[in-house]
C-alpha cells in the first residue's frame, strides 16, 4: 500500500509513436494491441464465466418451459409462468418459505453480532493469550460440515450423547434433539455460532488494528475507562465494515445455503428443516423435476438480488458506505 | 508506550475479559476434544456415553479400522487430488485476471469487471448448471469438481486489489528492461505476490477439502467420490444401524464396525487442515486487509 498509483496509469500517457494517431478509433485499436498481453491474462476467467456462470444462466429458461431431457432444451416446449404459479399455489410454498426465513433471520440476528463481541474482545487480549485464543476460536472453521454435523449429532444423541447424560444427572428426560422439529433451528444457528464466530471476527479484528493509536491516547487523557473506549472508540471505527457486512448478509436473507440443512435433515425434523434450497435439490436433481426446480430457484434468486439492490440503496442513503 | 500502560494493574476488567474469553475457549474447544477422546477410547464406553471429557479404555483399533479402509483411502486420495487440482487452477485462472483488472487503463476493464460481478449475485442456479455441465460431457468426470468454482469474483477482487496497490516502479523498471506484460507480470510481480497467493491457496484449499454437496451433485462412481461423501455415508450407515435395534446379526455387526470407525474417521479427515491451518495463520488477517482495500 505504498503508493496509491496504479502501475498502469502511465498508459493513458501519449507515448512517442502515439503522436502519429490522430483519430479515437485508431488510437483505441493501438490500446487494445498493446494491452494483448493482459486479455490473455483474462481469457481462463472469461472462458470459465461465461461457460459456468452465463451459460447456465441462459439455460435458466427451462424454468418458462417443461423441460424434457430428451427433447433438449430448445426443443421443450414454452409453458409460460406455469412452473411459478405451480409452486406458488403449491402445499410447500408457505413453509419453505417460512422456513428459510425463519433460519436466515434467526442466523442474522445471533450469528451477526457475535463476531463483532468476539472481535471486541479479543481485541483486549494480549500477547501469547490473545493468540491461543484466537488459534482455538478458528478451529471450527476448518472442520467440515459433515463432521460439524455428526459430531452435533454424537453430542446429542439420545443414547450415548453427552448432553443428554449431563440432563439425566440433573434429573431431565433423554431428549432426541436432533429429530425434533421445534429444535432444529437452534441447533442450525447455534451450531453455525459455534463454527463461524472466530472466523468472522477476523475482519472486525484487522478493523481494529487499523484505529489511530492517537485516539487511545487521547481517551486517556480524559480518564476514559476501557469500556469507555471500547464503546467510544473500537465500535465507531467498525461502523463501516459493520454496514458492509450487513449489506452482504441482508442481500442472502432469502437464501441458506442446502449443504449444512440437508446434512442435519431427517425423516422427523423435516417439517422445519426443508428450506428452499433444498427442495429445489430434491426435487431438482433426486426427482428430475428440473423446470419446476429451476423455477423455485429462480425465484429465490430474484428475491436475492433484489434485496441486496434495496440494502445497498439504503446504506448509500444513510450512511454513505455501498457495495456498488 | 501503550504496552507498559496495559501492564500497569490488573483491573477487573481485565479479569472480566479473561474469564469470558477462557468461556469462549471452553465452548469451542471442547466438542473437539470430545471427538479426540471418543475416537481413541472403547466403543462400548462411547456407545454407553461414557466418554465425558478424556478417553476411557484407551485403544487405537478404530485409526487401524480407518487406515484399512478401501473405501476411506481411496476417498482420501480423491480428496487430495481434488484440492491440490482446484488450487492451482484457480491460481491460474484468478491470479492473470485480476492482475489484468487492476490494469485501469486496459479498455474495456469496467464492462469486463462488470461480466464478472453481476456472477456474485446472480447465477442460473443449481439445475441449469448441473444441465450445462452434462451438456459438456464433464457428469461424473474429476474434471468437473476441479472447474466448478475455480473462479469467483470475490477471490479475484482480492487480487486485484492486492496488485493495485503494488508500486507501480515495479513494471516499470521490467518494461524498461524489455519485458512483455506477461513477462513483467510472471517473472517480476509474481514471486512479490507470496502473500496472495497465501491468500488464495488457504481459501480454496479449506474449501475444497471439506466440500461436500459437489461430489454428491457431480459425481456417480464410488472410486471418485471425496472423503467427506464417503464419511458421510458412514457415519449415518452407524445411525441407521443403531436405530435398527433387531435385524439381525449382521446389522449389528456393521453397526460394531461403523461405532469402531466413526470417530476416527471424523478426527483423520479433520486433522490435516488443524494441524497446518495455526501454521497459516497470518494469512487469514492478510486475506482480509487485501480485500478490504477499494479497488
Amino acid at each position: 500500500m505504498k503508493s496509491p498509483l496504479s502501475p498502469f496509469k502511465r498508459k493513458d500517457k501519449p507515448m512517442p509513436g502515439d503522436a502519429a494517431v490522430v483519430n479515437s478509433k485508431g488510437r483505441l485499436m493501438l490500446r487494445v494491441r498493446r494491452n494483448r498481453d493482459y486479455y490473455l491474462m483474462l481469457l481462463p476467467a472469461l472462458i470459465y464465466v461465461i461457460l459456468f456462470c452465463y451459460a447456465p444462466m441462459y439455460g435458466l429458461q427451462i424454468a418458462f418451459k417443461n423441460f424434457k431431457m430428451s427433447l433438449g432444451m430448445a426443443g421443450s416446449p414454452w409453458i409460460g409462468l406455469r412452473n411459478f404459479t405451480d409452486f406458488f399455489s403449491s402445499y410447500y410454498f408457505g413453509t419453505l418459505i417460512k422456513n428459510t426465513l425463519i433460519l436466515s433471520l434467526y442466523s442474522l440476528l445471533v450469528g451477526f453480532p457475535i463476531p463483532i463481541i468476539v472481535a471486541l474482545i479479543l481485541n483486549e487480549l494480549n500477547g501469547k493469550f490473545k493468540k491461543f485464543t484466537q488459534t482455538i476460536l478458528y478451529a471450527p472453521h476448518f472442520i467440515s460440515l459433515v463432521v460439524l454435523v455428526s459430531t452435533l449429532s454424537c453430542m446429542l444423541s439420545p443414547s450415548q450423547g453427552v448432553v443428554n447424560t449431563i440432563l439425566e444427572m440433573f434429573g431431565f428426560e433423554r431428549n432426541y434433539f436432533m429429530a425434533n422439529p421445534a429444535y432444529f433451528p437452534h441447533l442450525y444457528v447455534w451450531s453455525g455460532v459455534w463454527q463461524g464466530m472466530g472466523w468472522s471476527a477476523i475482519i472486525y479484528l484487522a478493523a481494529l488494528s487499523g484505529i489511530d493509536p492517537t485516539l487511545y491516547e487521547a481517551a486517556d487523557m480524559d480518564g476514559a475507562t476501557r469500556l469507555q473506549k471500547i464503546i467510544h472508540i473500537n465500535l465507531p471505527a467498525l461502523m463501516p465494515t459493520i454496514i458492509i457486512m450487513l449489506i452482504l448478509r441482508v442481500g442472502q436473507i432469502a437464501s441458506v445455503g442446502y449443504e449444512k440443512v440437508f446434512l442435519m435433515q431427517n425423516d422427523l425434523n423435516i417439517e422445519t428443516a426443508e428450506v428452499i434450497s433444498t427442495y429445489v435439490y430434491k426435487r431438482g436433481l433426486i426427482n428430475s423435476n428440473y423446470s419446476f426446480a429451476a423455477a423455485v430457484d429462480l425465484f429465490n434468486n430474484v428475491i436475492n438480488v433484489t434485496l441486496v439492490l434495496i440494502a445497498n440503496k439504503i446504506s448509500k442513503v444513510i450512511s454513505d458506505t455501498s457495495l456498488f | 508506550m501503550m504496552k507498559i500502560k496495559k501492564w500497569k494493574r490488573i483491573t477487573a476488567f481485565d479479569v472480566a475479559i479473561t474469564f469470558v474469553a477462557l468461556l469462549l475457549i471452553v465452548i469451542v474447544g471442547y466438542p473437539l476434544i470430545l471427538v479426540l477422546s471418543n475416537s481413541v477410547s472403547d466403543p462400548a464406553m462411547v456407545a454407553t456415553g461414557q466418554v465425558l471429557f478424556l478417553p476411557k479404555g484407551f485403544t487405537l483399533e478404530g485409526y487401524k479400522a480407518v487406515f484399512t479402509d478401501s473405501d476411506i483411502l481411496s476417498g482420501y486420495a480423491n480428496t487430495i487430488f481434488y484440492t491440490v487440482a482446484k488450487t492451482l487452477l484457480s491460481l491460474f485462472v484468478m491470479l492473470p485476471a485480476g492482475y489484468a483488472l487492476a490494469n485501469s487503463s486496459l479498455p474495456g476493464r469496467k464492462f469486463i469487471t462488470a461480466l464478472f460481478m453481476i456472477t456474485m449475485y446472480f447465477s442460473g442456479g443449481l439445475i441449469p448448471t448441473y444441465l450445462q455441465v452434462k451438456a459438456y460431457g464433464l457428469y461424473d468426470s474429476r474434471a468437473a469438481i476441479v472447474i466448478l468454482g475455480c473462479f469467483s469474483m470475490y477471490n479475484c477482487i482480492i487480487c486485484r486489489s492486492f496488485f493495485s496497490s503494488m508500486p507501480h516502479e515495479l513494471v516499470e523498471a521490467a518494461e524498461i528492461d524489455g519485458c512483455s506484460p506477461l513477462r513483467a507480470f510472471v517473472s517480476v510481480i509474481l514471486p512479490l505476490s507470496k502473500a496472495l497467493i497465501g491468500v488464495i491457496v488457504l481459501y480454496v484449499a479449506v474449501g475444497q477439502w471439506n466440500a461436500y454437496m459437489d461430489c454428491l451433485i457431480y459425481i456417480q462412481d464410488s472410486a471418485k467420490m471425496s472423503l467427506q461423501v464417503i464419511l458421510r455415508r458412514i457415519l449415518t450407515l452407524a445411525q441407521t444401524a443403531s436405530l435398527m435395534q433387531d435385524a439381525g446379526e449382521y446389522a449389528a455387526a456393521m453397526a460394531d464396525r461403523e461405532a469402531l470407525l466413526r470417530y476416527s474417521a471424523m478426527v483423520v479427515s479433520s486433522v490435516p487442515l488443524l494441524v497446518v491451518y495455526p501454521f497459516l495463520q497470518k494469512y487469514f488477517d492478510k486475506g482480509v486487509m487485501i480485500g478490504s482495500v477499494k479497488g
